[in-house]
């Protein structure tokens, strides 16, 4: 057993691991080391309870044998899952997430002597408001996370799912979610534990029915940030150091990757949170345009038009996904390149369904990162540029971001694609994006919309290069 | 008078928050899907909490109602951990510089 100041010291050590963990994110080359600190700051904090605790009775065993279940099951899930299901997985994780700071909060409040905080009846206040925290925040995480994992998954439908007097409700049940806090903590009735916990859950479940499938990047992030919230509320309560910093690490991560993806929407974060987005819009678009001609081609004009390019943008979103095209993609820009054509990819920050998600499978395709740009970095290049082939994007390529005040996308950062001399566009057929607008590019003299899956396209242009 | 514990625990929460926002804006974008998974992992640090739980059966045996909440926050925690770190790992290895000469 070794004393409870010890200990403090070993967790603060594995909080500033964790620091280190993320601070190896900021370049690929030093993201592994990184990967590898946090793995340390967790033996350690583990190890360190396990000491501190210095109980190695018959518990310890089944200690052991819950921790190698969930282990094993996270490695099995960890090795087999697709890179393209990683918002599922990583939505999937928020969940549990949640999930184990209401089973902590609920098992402290049951067995309060267990963590030092007074005993059952008569908790000290300020854990139990810590502890309600923890647990409420935690089970919203939970709920919510799932209503995102089956969006996600698709076994739930993406659209929003409204009703009228959705947010006085959800409005009424925050309210109430405060009440029974402060009923809780004035009576210490295990009553109003449970109905805290109960609310909390359904509304995470309320609050992320109504947010579309596209808006799924800043949902995950902002799931991501209340599970670091929830672990905070946790360590409050068990007075732990490493669970504090690492909540709060988690938390402003999650926070800040919500501003960035709200950003890249021109959204403001009510507005995505509130809802709804897309499923009003028909309207607005006039009838008119769908009388306008398109170009259309096939993969021999594509790869005409490529093989007399001297440089091609690669701009990927949702669709390339979707199809499994990057690897077909990764194929074309190799013989591309054997041409000696210069190639780069542009990534718009809400690409695909995660912060980071093209990336990620450009990645797994094994294109070099050196390769794959920002928004802000390759913008400019497109005046220069001769094709864009656009693969399974749409909205942020879309001009009226910039042109038309009217457009619900206005002021979105979008790619500045028309610039190019040519632009390919891979698309299922000419059905608006998601925000449900029209893209002028469609339109332009200088774009040809080739009409299939995107993976099969591309194999059929390399196969014509 | 002495300052309550509390405020010490909440001077770290707040210093921290700082710390991660300068950490994570410093996170190149293209790395964003690792943050997400590796900050799932390191939330999961939640487990020690479980394990006190976990291990705070009373004399009767090992298990009564708070400590099978524990056992079970214990799996969901470490399906985080190992998930979380595994698939994080696989994910940086993929990320390669262009080769020279190619």
């Amino acid at each position: 057993m070794i004393s409870a100041n010890l200990s403090a010291i070993f967790y603060l050590i594995s909080g500033v691991l964790f620091i280190l963990a993320l601070r190896g994110l900021s370049s690929p080359e030093t993201s592994r080391q990184g990967n590898f600190f946090g793995i340390l700051g967790m033996v350690i904090a583990i190890t360190v309870t396990f000491l501190s605790i210095g109980n190695f009775s018959s518990g310890f065993v089944y200690v052991l044998i819950f921790l190698l279940i969930g282990g094993l099951i996270g490695a099995f899930i960890a090795y087999k899952i697709p890179m393209t299901a990683m918002p599922e997985l990583v939505a999937g994780f928020h969940s549990l997430v949640g999930l184990a700071a209401v089973f902590v909060a609920i098992s402290a409040f049951l067995n309060p002597e267990a963590f030092n905080l007074g005993s059952p009846g008569s908790i000290k206040l300020g854990s139990l408001i810590e502890m309600s925290i923890g647990a409420a925040v935690g089970a919203i995480t939970f709920s919510g996370s799932i209503i995102a994992f089956l969006k996600l998954q698709g076994i739930m439908s993406g659209s929003p799912i409204t009703f009228k007097g959705q947010h006085p409700l959800n409005a009424l049940i925050l309210i109430s979610i405060v009440v029974v806090t402060y009923l809780l903590c004035s009576t210490q009735s295990s009553n109003f534990f449970w109905a805290l916990l109960a609310i909390s859950f359904l509304i995470g479940f309320l609050l992320i029915i109504p947010i579309g499938g596209a808006d799924m990047p800043v949902v995950i992030s902002m799931l991501n940030s209340y599970s670091g919230w929830a672990a905070a509320g946790i360590g409050f309560t068990l007075e732990n150091t490493a669970l504090i910093i690492t909540g709060a690490l988690v938390g402003s991560s999650g926070a800040i990757l919500s501003y960035i993806m709200c950003k890249g929407m021109n959204r403001s974060f009510f507005n995505v949170i509130l809802g709804g987005f897309g499923a009003t819009d028909q309207s607005l678009s006039s009838g008119s345009k769908e009388q306008k001609p398109v170009k259309t081609g096939n993969a021999e004009d594509a790869a005409f038009l490529m093989k007399n390019a001297s440089s091609v943008i690669i701009v990927p979103g949702y669709g390339m996904a979707v199809a499994q095209a990057q690897h077909a993609l990764r194929e074309m820009v190799d013989t591309l390149k054997k041409n000696d054509i210069k190639v780069s990819y542009a990534i718009h920050p809400v690409a695909g369904r995660m912060p980071g998600h093209m990336n990620v499978l450009l990645a797994e395709a094994n294109v070099p990162y050196d390769e794959v740009f920002e928004l802000e970095e390759i913008n400019n290049d497109f005046a220069n540029t001769d094709v864009a082939f656009v693969i399974g994007a749409n909205d942020v390529t879309n001009p009226a971001a910039k042109t038309d005040s009217q457009s619900p996308i206005y002021g979105m950062p979008v790619l500045d694609v028309e610039k190019c001399k040519s632009v390919l566009f891979v698309k299922r057929g000419l059905s608006p994006g998601y925000a449900g607008i029209d893209n002028d590019l469609f339109y332009k003299e200088n774009t040809l919309m080739l009409f299939a899956d995107a993976k099969k396209m591309t194999e059929d242009i390399t196969k014509n290069l | 008078m002495e300052i309550d514990p509390f405020i010490f625990r909440l001077s770290i929460f707040i210093l921290s928050i700082f710390i991660g926002y300068y950490v994570v804006w410093s996170v190149t974008p293209s790395l964003h899907t690792p943050l997400m998974s590796v900050t799932n992992a390191i939330s999961s640090v939640i487990i020690v909490g479980a394990i006190i739980a976990g291990l705070a059966g009373d004399s009767n045996g090992i298990f009564n109602t708070s400590s099978i909440f524990g056992f079970l926050a214990i799996s969901l925690a470490a399906i985080n951990i190992f998930g979380g770190f595994l698939v994080t790992q696989r994910m940086l290895a993929m990320y390669k510089k262009k080769k020279k000469g190619k």
